[in-house]
């Protein structure tokens, strides 16, 4: 690099990236690794709610009507507002903020070396939006009546009118706080695509993009294309509920399945938009820890645009019982099973990744690995559901809702987990405790398929989804199925207890952990080649990228990884 | 401009000191137009959602408009179209005019656009106030309601497009801090969006 365009560089750092006041440093700061912070701990917050919700309407199915430890009677409205609220916290107040507001602010500009998000500051109103959303979510529980009890899904006429929900204000503040969300990760999401269309570092083409970079920018393309019909959907629910109108009342002349069919245009994509950002983290994960290159990279890619383009033409699976035409459903039945097709496709690629692989078992690989083995087990049992055949059966029964917690768990939960603990040395600069890590993982893993593997069975027996008492089902009362629910509801309780040695190593750790160097994993992605924690304006001089970032063991070299800015040797 | 001044840094690192370095292309779209392109995308698929809605409803009920409401206006209303798509080719006009850099036409132009764009609204809620008068509300039925609803939002982009673009206007070639014609344009592509938007939403609503 020549001297004058050094000079040059440094410069404008220096112009641009003067020490900042608190306020600006960290209540409203543009820097995007910041903002990143904000979201990841704001997820975090909400996940522990949606975990605590969870263990109360799961007390309450294991021993119903006794009063729950830290919680207190559970009744059947509250039971409602408990499920629907853990539901919508767990995928849109987890998931999205971490996985992709977070971890995409965190790594697009690091991971494709520029100084921040091209709209810094749009970046920073769509941090402030999404916290209004959070507190119009948290407000929502405490107005008269109670939070919103009619699912996450919200199907009129029951979210629409007040006097079916019993949750006048509950139902109105949870469309709200919905609809704020999507307009602030809509802000969000128009600077990742640009950011990473635009600012790439010179010599990065395309097709050097790390996984991660791409599948979180597809994701957030997925979810800008599938956004717009929620929130027509969200205005109008909004409108029936507030202003008397009936879009979606049979009564007034509108049409109830118009709602669902709004809906999971949108929900169903949602589902990948939320899957891809893991499936992208877990590769690049993988690539490092087991020191190869990464099997098949463009196939891994066409594979997510694959899943992308047909997540559009899935939707109705959702509603084979919903009264819609069965010629219709099987146009669907195909639809839905094709889409595994690509997502096997790329589950063999990264097992083929490990294949002859030196694999390193640090907790960031654990986790990845074990993301693998769940979402398999997940995607298995969603081709039965996507058979309407068997779905008529399976409908709203624990076998759906064991099926999605084996795809919503090892992606939210074990995704998150996987990325901050692969992350957490460039965050943080101190380095998490392995062994800390490690009996975090087994203790989140081995209960975790202790309460939902028995749910299928569950399923299987005809529990529907939505009882609150089983005592008042004959068939479903028994003392065996009963056992069950209590064995699940127990794991349920040993998981929990396990996430205090997480919450513990990442305090410690993130104040007196072992100092983290450069790059501890030796990976070859430019985040690592900055100081950790990287500065603001991240980058000391601006990297030049001369591969691509999977160049692990490549033969030939004295060093078994080849990071993405280092100049290839003089021939 | 802090993010397109480090960016040209990066252009130049590129060319001047790696020449064998496979050079990236310049990207062809600015920031703002990426921004905005990608904004459209999910406001087509905001406007399909609601014709869909439209057109689904419809479809479920004998009687449209339902018995009892009043008729829309097309006639006056067929003006107002005229109205915004010539609004929205001043625009274009005055695109042309600023990327000539001819600075002081194209905003003059930009303001008539702006004008006709402030008279297509106010002659709409001209409307919306006399068709309240006849008894066509919100609840008064579902029919009503779509008009409400569809209408509304189309204004509602107006109202937000056309006050990003008065901003626009009055920092054009301001002496501190101007707004530059590139940093208008996605403004202006937002101006083409609402205005074509418009004809395909009085064909489904009026006309149809």
């Amino acid at each position: 690099m020549s001297q004058a365009a050094t000079a040059v560089q440094t410069d404008t750092n220096a112009e641009h990236h003067e020490e900042l006041s608190f306020l600006y440093k960290y209540i409203l700061p543009t820097d995007h690794k910041i903002i990143a912070m904000q979201y990841i701990f704001t997820g975090m917050i909400m996940a522990v709610i949606g975990g605590y919700f969870a263990y109360a309407f799961r007390m309450q199915l294991a021993f119903p009507g006794e009063l729950v430890p830290l919680y207190g009677l559970v009744g059947p409205g509250e039971y409602n507002m408990l499920v629907t609220n853990h539901g919508t916290i767990m995928i849109f107040w987890v998931a999205m903020p971490v996985l992709i507001a977070g971890f995409g602010n965190y790594i697009i500009p690091l991971m494709i070396g520029c100084d921040d998000m091209v709209f810094p500051r749009l970046n920073r109103l769509s941090y402030q939006i999404f916290l209004a959303s959070t507190l119009v979510l948290i407000l929502s529980f405490f107005v008269k009546g109670g939070g919103f009890g009619g699912a996450w899904t919200a199907y009129p006429p029951l979210s629409s009118v007040a006097e079916y929900s019993l949750t006048d204000w509950g139902a109105s503040l949870w469309v709200l706080a919905v609809a704020l969300e999507f307009v602030s990760f809509l802000l969000g999401g128009i600077n990742f695509v640009t950011t990473t269309m635009n600012a790439r570092a010179p010599g990065m083409k395309m097709m050097d993009i790390p996984i991660a970079v791409w599948f979180i920018v597809l994701a957030v393309i997925l979810f800008m294309a599938s956004v717009g019909p929620l929130i027509a959907g969200a205005v109008m629910l909004f409108m029936d509920q507030r202003i008397g109108t009936s879009f979606f009342l049979p009564s007034g002349g509108g049409d109830p399945l118009l709602w669902q069919h709004l809906f999971w245009f949108f929900g169903h994509p949602e589902v990948y938009v939320v899957l891809l950002p893991t499936l992208g983290i877990v590769a690049d994960i993988i690539t490092v820890f087991s020191r190869k290159k990464l099997f098949g990279y463009k196939t891994v890619l066409y594979t997510a645009f694959a899943t992308g383009g047909l997540s559009f033409v899935v939707w109705a699976h959702h509603q084979f019982i919903a009264g819609i035409d069965p010629r219709m459903a099987n146009v669907f039945v195909v639809t839905t099973v094709l889409i595994s097709i690509p997502l096997a496709e790329m589950m063999f690629s990264y097992i083929a990744t490990l294949y002859g692989g030196s694999i390193e078992l640090k907790t960031p690989m654990l986790w990845a690995l074990s993301f693998i083995a769940a979402f398999l087990i997940g995607g298995v049992t969603g081709i039965y559901l996507g058979a309407s055949a068997l779905d008529v059966y399976f409908h709203d029964s624990y076998f759906v809702l064991a099926h999605f917690h084996y795809t919503f768990f090892p992606i939210t939960i074990i995704g998150m987990f996987a990325a901050i603990t692969f992350w957490f040395p460039k965050m943080f600069g101190r380095m998490m405790n392995d062994t800390l890590g490690k009996i975090h993982f087994w203790g989140t893993f081995i209960p975790f398929n202790c309460i939902f593997l028995p749910l299928f069975f569950l399923g299987l027996a005809g529990q529907h989804r939505r009882i609150y008492n089983y005592n008042h089902f004959p068939d479903l009362a028994t003392q065996e199925l009963q056992n069950i629910r209590i064995f699940a509801t127990v794991s349920l309780i040993v998981m929990l207890c396990f996430q205090l040695v997480f919450i513990y190593n990442f305090f410690v750790s993130m104040f007196k952990g072992k100092k983290a160097p450069d790059n501890p994993w030796n990976a070859n992605t430019l985040e690592w080649s900055t100081p950790s924690p990287p500065p603001h304006g991240n980058f000391k001089t601006l990297p030049t990228v001369y591969r691509g970032a999977y160049e692990y063991s490549v033969p030939g070299r004295e060093m078994d990884y080849w990071p993405q800015n280092e100049p290839p040797e003089e021939s | 401009m802090k993010t397109s001044s480090s960016q040209s840094v990066l252009f130049a690192t590129a060319e001047v000191s790696l020449p064998s370095q496979p050079k990236r292309a310049k990207s062809p779209v600015s920031n703002g137009v990426v921004g905005m392109l990608i904004f459209m995308v999910t406001e087509t698929m905001f406007f399909a959602a609601l014709i869909s809605a439209y057109l689904v409803i419809r479809a479920g009920l004998e009687e449209w408009p339902p018995w009892g409401q009043p008729r829309l206006p097309v006639e006056t209303t067929a003006f107002n179209t005229v109205v915004l798509l010539a609004s929205g080719l001043l625009m274009g006009y005055s695109r042309a005019l600023l990327q000539k850099n001819n600075i002081q036409k194209g905003r003059r132009w930009l303001g008539i656009s702006i004008l006709l764009g402030a008279f297509f609204l106010i002659s709409q809620g001209y409307e919306w106030l006399q068709l309240i008068k006849f008894g066509l509300t919100v609840s008064s039925s579902v029919y009503g309601g779509l008009f409400y609803l569809i209408i509304g939002a189309h204004g509602f982009h107006v109202v937000g497009t056309l006050a990003a673009l008065i901003y626009a206007w009055n920092r054009l070639g301001a002496d501190e801090n101007p707004v530059t014609p590139e940093g208008l344009f996605p403004f202006q592509l937002l101006w083409y969006f609402v205005v074509c938007v418009w004809p395909i939403l009085y064909v489904l609503v009026y006309l149809t």
